[in-house]
């Protein structure tokens, strides 16, 4: 039986990002505010300190601190016509668990998407006309511009400390800097990292290819920063354990060293973590949220009663709170109605391993962190003309090389035996004068109309709730925008002096057991219609005005980017809409 | 060997956080692993099936009456590469998927610091010019295409660091 806890004017599913970012607006207006975290509770200073933290087989190889499937997981499959089954151990992506969310295991790669990003479907057309794109591609236009996040991104940017330089400064394009990013009206509040060498060889060959390279933007600190909520950050040391690992350093932004040391002294606000929100509760009408109810590590049930219901856990667990807790019409794609769960999409990831003649470059890969890098934007978005290429989108592509921990990053050219004393030769002579960066090209991928999220007939988690099935493969326009991505990253280390190249193309199918970074995005989407959208442009739901769900569940699909900056942005927006109309007049902030 | 061992009696072996519940149906390989065993139970079953299939010799024709590890080494080599190509075919296990996970293991217990049992002495790390555990590069990031001078550290420091060893 659910015991009722004290009354709440707001409950909060998750801590992560979003959800540190929405408590801290949202008690900075005087509201009492509860978050639910499923995972323990995690501290810079005690759970990754620098003395045991570069442990790459505890947090890279058995991944200490992300969500175990035992817990809970999803299951998969390419295409309709098969048949699930469950992700027993994660591959293709890998959520977190804990307070921080994936912020404290990110590369802190921090970017903002493009302005034609926000208006694809309506750009894309007026440029090359509706046929096109694909018959079943259901891209859309997002309901915000840039110009309306601009301001946002700047204070994300602001709060961490990101590094990087300014490439269009008010219109005004610099030198040095991304030519293709949408105005900025300040420049970052820190300058770039430095650069070791194969990021400064390969910018250099891309200049003479005629490329405009630029510093990866980071949230790893470049010089010690105290940020505008008094939080402090020191230098990072660019030590190789970046991503997959936290930071204790306090070198790497995280809600744990940017927000919550201010968060957790504020007397309205409360955390409870190791505590997992199974439902959000509504009334008889089902359009009023009336809070939520969650389990605790003893297996009690709790209800959390509350006057606004904020959903800022991880994509698919978003997703999955709608659907247990029937808020919003699931998404059939055989008749192509329904919201909840369509738009699900990832990013089309592929690389290039460059051998070098060991006798002439020594790249030190140990040296890096996680957002290191320099970038070429000429292939992402609609910044080249698709029209003679048959196909759209694209994405950026970098040396942006974060490790050389001989687990993960010990590379040989491609026929040599993969055990043995040639093995043992060739990843000798390789291991200093190799490029590996990882996820090299970094390229969008959008939404169809048959890979979506719905619930699995089959297979349950430990509560017993049917878990989330995923229905997913490429499509021929994103494995051409790979191969064609590809090719163009493969000359420029051609061009550095590269003896030998592995071209690793993405290709289909879509395969579960293969790392493509946790960019997972859709399956609550945001819009200008409640017929094909879950939320408004505000982030809250169209169907129950106080719920808003905030995260990259809300994207319609994927751009070329790292997701967190938009995610982030996006949860600032919201945060003030709440703040500023929600709060005076609570109801629907769109009429339709 | 030690590192394998110590990883099959703990959460790896007994496959501790990953998701065991039925429904095991075999899909295609993009679905990923589905097995009902735990890597230790499916190690058990494979050594087992590998000396049997070395000592009889069922799909070769020849029986060598051995177990795996009383072969000379070329004919272990030999039956390694049979094993890794899928022309070696084990009783009851899958013999490319278990030399797969095993060639894993190896190389993670290779490469892997010091304290869990393999790469004694840092031996792989100073192989390949890897400094281990340290964590403080800001000195060296623009001393471009110089060799990085010093010896690895494990996460349990370093052998000479010990007063008295030799």
């Amino acid at each position: 039986m659910a015991r009722r806890l004290p009354h709440k004017d707001v409950a909060i599913v998750g801590l992560g990002w979003t959800g540190s970012i929405l408590a801290n607006e949202l008690t900075d207006a005087g509201l009492e505010v509860m978050a639910i975290e499923r995972g323990p509770w995690r501290a810079a200073a005690t759970d990754f300190p620098p003395n045991y933290n570069q442990d790459e087989l505890r947090y890279r190889i058995r991944h200490e601190l992300f969500l175990q499937p035992s817990q809970t997981t999803f299951t998969f499959r390419n295409k309709m016509s098969e048949r699930a089954l469950p992700i027993r151990t994660w591959g293709a992506f890998m959520p977190p668990n804990g307070v921080g969310g994936g912020g404290v295991h990110w590369n802190a790669e921090t970017w903002r998407f493009l302005p034609t990003d926000f208006a694809l479907r309506t750009h894309l057309t007026k440029r090359y006309g509706a046929h096109f794109l694909p018959a079943d591609m259901t891209i859309q236009d997002w309901g915000v511009t840039y110009a309306e996040l601009e301001p946002h991104y700047d204070r994300f940017e602001y709060l961490c400390g990101t590094c990087g330089q300014a490439g269009n400064l008010q219109g005004k394009i610099l030198e040095g800097g991304n030519p293709f990013e949408g105005p900025r009206s300040r420049p970052y509040p820190n300058p770039p990292q430095t650069q070791p060498f194969s990021h400064t060889l390969f910018a250099q060959a891309a200049r003479q290819l005629g490329y405009k390279p630029f510093p990866q933007p980071s949230g790893n600190l470049s010089q010690a920063y105290r940020n505008p909520l008094g939080v402090r950050q020191g230098p990072c040391s660019y030590c190789g354990f970046c991503e997959w690992f936290g930071c204790g350093n306090y070198s790497k932004a995280s809600p744990q060293t940017t927000i919550l040391p201010v968060l957790v002294r504020k007397t309205n606000f409360t955390a409870r973590d190791r505590c997992e929100v199974t439902r959000i509760n509504v009334d008889a009408s089902g359009r009023r949220a009336t809070g939520v109810t969650f389990v605790d590590t003893s297996g009690q049930e709790w209800e959390q009663p509350a006057d606004l219901v904020l959903l800022c856990a991880y994509t698919i667990f978003n997703v999955q709170l709608l659907m247990l807790s029937n808020i919003g019409q699931p998404y059939d794609p055989v008749s192509n109605r329904g919201v909840i769960g369509r738009n699900f999409t990832h990013q089309t990831i592929s690389d290039v391993v460059s051998f070098f003649d060991p006798k002439k470059f020594i790249f030190n890969p140990f040296i890096a962190s996680g957002a290191i890098g320099m970038c070429i934007d000429e292939f992402n978005g609609d910044n080249f003309d698709h029209g003679p290429h048959g196909f759209v989108g694209g994405g950026y592509m970098g040396q942006v090389q974060t490790n050389g921990r001989p687990i993960e990053t010990t590379p040989v050219p491609p026929g040599t035996p993969k055990w043995g004393a040639k093995w043992k030769q060739a990843v000798k002579e390789s291991y200093l004068s190799t490029t590996k960066p990882g996820t090299g090209v970094h390229g969008s991928m959008y939404s169809y109309r048959d890979v979506y999220l719905d619930l699995d007939p089959t297979y349950k988690d430990r509560f017993d709730r049917p878990l989330v099935r995923i229905t997913m493969d490429f499509h021929e326009n994103e494995l051409k925008q790979n191969r064609f991505l590809t090719d163009r990253f493969a000359e420029i280390f051609q061009a550095m002096g590269a003896r030998q190249m592995d071209k690793q193309y993405r290709r289909a199918p879509y395969d579960i057991t293969d790392y493509q970074t946790t960019h997972l995005c859709g399956g609550a989407i945001m819009g200008t219609d409640p017929k094909t959208s879950a939320l408004n442009r505000y982030l809250q739901s169209w169907d129950v005005p106080n719920l808003f769900v905030i995260g990259a569940s809300a994207f319609p699909q994927n751009a070329g980017y790292n997701p967190t900056g938009t995610v982030a942005a996006l949860a600032y927006w919201s945060a003030e809409a709440i703040r500023t109309r929600y709060l005076k007049s609570p109801g629907p902030l769109v009429h339709t | 060997m030690v590192f394998l061992d110590r990883q099959l009696a703990g959460a790896y072996g007994s496959a501790e956080g990953l998701y065991d519940r039925a429904p095991f149906i075999q899909g295609v390989e993009e679905q990923g692993p589905q097995s009902s065993k735990t890597p230790a139970q499916t190690y058990r079953a494979a050594l087992q099936a590998l000396d049997q299939y070395c000592r009889e010799g069922r799909e070769s024709g020849i029986p060598r009456g051995k177990r795996f590890a009383e072969l000379a080494p070329e004919e272990q080599d030999e039956v390694l590469h049979g094993l890794e190509g899928g022309t070696v075919h084990l009783s009851e296990v899958d013999g490319k998927q278990f030399f797969t996970t095993l060639l894993k293991d190896m190389q993670d217990g290779f490469f892997a610091d010091p304290i869990y049992g393999g790469n004694r002495d840092m031996c792989a790390w100073k192989m390949i010019g890897f400094p281990g555990a340290r964590y403080d590069y800001r000195d060296w990031v623009s001393r471009h295409n110089e060799r990085y001078p010093l010896p690895p550290v494990s996460i349990a420091g370093r052998a000479d660091w010990t007063p008295g060893k030799r």
